[in-house]
């Protein structure tokens, strides 16, 4: 409850606690949106084909708080030096911009999985990408549902 | 009006419609001893890992600045807090666990930033920290964690007794806009879901807390201070004796439940 | 000085997979707030995290606004040798951080 508040336009009217973490209900010109999401991707990827599968996103489904989620990014490889995981890229659809987190790992990470903790500003999809040694790239998206979105764009400090 | 009332206006009106369905319940009942527990409970897995892990804990970076000022000398006194203390691990523990405790020159109750802040300005002769600055939490979340584990262990003080009653009082009187009363979400209806929310016990189990909502450390008294600006009731200078006698209170409901700073809260 | 927490097995057998945790205090500030004044805060944040097994780069990522304030990172590497693990965090208005961890690999 308190101190924050976040608005978007097109973000439903929620309250989270009576009276608390209010949404203001300032207008604000889009961030992000799937078009960038898909840009910054391509930037990554280029014209290669992403094929879903490999890669897997665990976080949960429904956040209270939207201001650090847990998320977890593995790739199903053996890491070895001939077919290894080259690096990891995250997105998201409604953050103001759309890249949280690019990794370069090679074979001697043993592990090709990486956690961290992530700022949603909304409900939205999340994406990751993996580049292989072999070039290709695959991919898994997820849904996430957040109650009280991070304040990445908060108009009050 | 601030800019920041203005903004809180068209949240105020759903929070009446919210509050009003929410607080039906009348009958107020403390909650039975044995049905306590910690909001640690009712948080998501995800961030009860991240209180239970140290490494993971942002909370923890606070208690290593706390243990770096601990043995770093101030003042014109020119002490460090160890020097008069020693290890904190056997010196500091259980302390948390018994504050707000009576100091007796002030002839009030002080909580442990003020008691902290008593050594400071007496003791080293330094600048108090100011309440709920970066070294002021650090400090006494340092502190606090040398209780991690301990019950919490109001001092049986005849002195305090009626500090503890205000702040009794306080809690059950009904305040603010909302006309609402702390007891009334957190005795009547902890458990339930508000708005997404489950509303807790209220036990102050993990102060100072990391709270997601905060990005930061925070104060017991910040916490108090949020609920009370969501009651839309008066707020208190940090330090207000009306705020130690709600801790006051808010300890003795708590007597016996195990302290967890540095906690982490949504 | 940024506050920094490493975990790292003190111990790892020759060729096993070890999970490395590091954590750093920083606001991440994002660059998409404003002030009541309606002045945008600049962004302020780590961009940058490198973690070197005996100076040799075994890891690398780049942080972007959307990181957690106080960023949290967790990955993995092959134990290969006893010897130091590095960690670089650097960012905007010229952050910069490290610390390091002793592994003994038997
Ligand atoms: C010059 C010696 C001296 C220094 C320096 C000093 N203290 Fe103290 N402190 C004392 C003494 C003596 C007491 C107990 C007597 C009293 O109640 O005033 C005390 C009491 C306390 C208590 C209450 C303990 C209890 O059992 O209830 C706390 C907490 C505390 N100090 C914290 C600190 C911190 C934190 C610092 C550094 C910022 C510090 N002190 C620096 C001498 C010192
Ligand atoms: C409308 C319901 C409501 C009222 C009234 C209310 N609170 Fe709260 N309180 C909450 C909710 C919900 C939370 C948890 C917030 C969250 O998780 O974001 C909370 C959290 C707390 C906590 C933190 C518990 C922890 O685990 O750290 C304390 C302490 C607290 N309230 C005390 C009070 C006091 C004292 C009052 C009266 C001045 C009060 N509350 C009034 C709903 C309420």
């Amino acid at each position: 409850m308190g101190e924050r508040l976040t608005g978007r336009s097109n973000r439903r009217q929620f309250l989270a606690a009576a009276g608390g973490a209010a949404l203001a209900l300032t207008v604000r010109p889009a961030s992000a949106t799937p078009a960038a999401m898909t840009l910054a991707i391509r930037k990554v990827a280029g014209e290669s084909e992403i094929k879903p599968g490999k890669v897997k996103i665990d976080m949960p489904p429904l956040v209270e708080n939207g201001n650090a989620v847990t998320m977890t990014v593995s790739v199903d490889s053996p890491m070895t030096a001939a077919d290894h995981v080259k690096s990891i890229h995250v997105f998201t659809e409604r953050n103001p911009q759309p890249n949280v987190i690019d990794v370069s790992l090679g074979p001697r990470a043993g592990r090709a999985s990486i956690t961290t903790r992530i700022r949603l500003a909304d409900t939205q999809k999340i994406t990751a990408i993996a580049q292989l040694s072999d070039g290709s790239f695959w991919s898994d998206s997820i849904e996430v549902i957040i109650t009280l979105g991070a304040c990445l764009e908060d108009n009050l400090i | 009006m601030n800019p920041r009332a203005l903004r809180l206006r068209p949240a105020l009106i759903l929070a009446i419609a919210s509050a009003a369905a929410f607080a039906v319940a009348l009958a107020r009942a403390e909650i039975p001893l044995e049905q306590r527990r910690s909001s640690y409970a009712d948080m998501s897995r995800d961030n009860k890992a991240m209180q239970d892990d140290d490494t993971s804990n942002p909370g923890m970076l606070s208690v290593l600045d706390g243990e770096a000022l601990w043995s770093e000398k101030a003042g014109a006194a020119n002490r460090a807090c160890a020097d008069c203390h020693g290890d904190a691990k056997s010196g500091m523990k259980g302390v948390a666990a018994r504050h707000p405790a009576f100091d007796a020159r002030l002839g009030r109750p002080v909580n442990l930033d003020q008691r902290i802040n008593i050594c400071r300005s007496e003791r080293q002769q330094a600048a108090p920290f100011a309440l709920e600055s970066k070294d002021m939490l650090a400090m006494s979340a340092f502190v606090a964690h040398q209780s991690r584990g301990e019950p919490i262990a109001p001092p049986d003080d005849p002195r305090l007794a009626p500090h503890r009653e205000a702040g009794r009082a306080q809690y059950n009187a009904r305040q603010g806009q909302l006309n609402l009363s702390c007891g009334q979400c957190h005795d009547d209806n902890w458990g339930k879901s508000l708005a997404g929310n489950t509303v807790p016990q209220a036990h102050p189990t993990g102060y100072p807390i990391y709270r997601l909502e905060w990005q930061s450390l925070g104060s017991l008294q910040r916490r108090l201070r949020n609920c009370m600006i969501g009651m839309r009731a008066e707020t208190y200078p940090y330090g207000a004796l009306e705020y130690v006698n709600m801790e006051l209170y808010l300890m003795w409901r708590a007597r016996g439940m195990k302290l967890e700073t540095p906690g982490v809260r949504p | 000085m940024a506050r920094t927490l490493i975990n790292v097995p003190a111990k790892a057998k020759r060729g096993e997979i070890i999970a490395i945790k590091t954590l750093i205090s920083h606001t991440m500030e994002t660059g998409f707030r404003h002030t009541n004044l309606g002045v945008r805060i600049p962004r302020d944040i780590i961009d940058t995290l490198i973690c070197t097994y005996n100076g040799e780069e075994i890891f690398r990522t780049r942080l972007h606004p959307a990181i957690a304030a106080n960023p949290f990172v967790t990955f993995h590497t092959v134990a290969t040798e006893s010897g130091t693990i590095g960690f670089r965090w650097t960012g905007d208005k010229g952050f910069s951080a490290t610390a390091s961890a002793k592994i003994t690999v038997e």
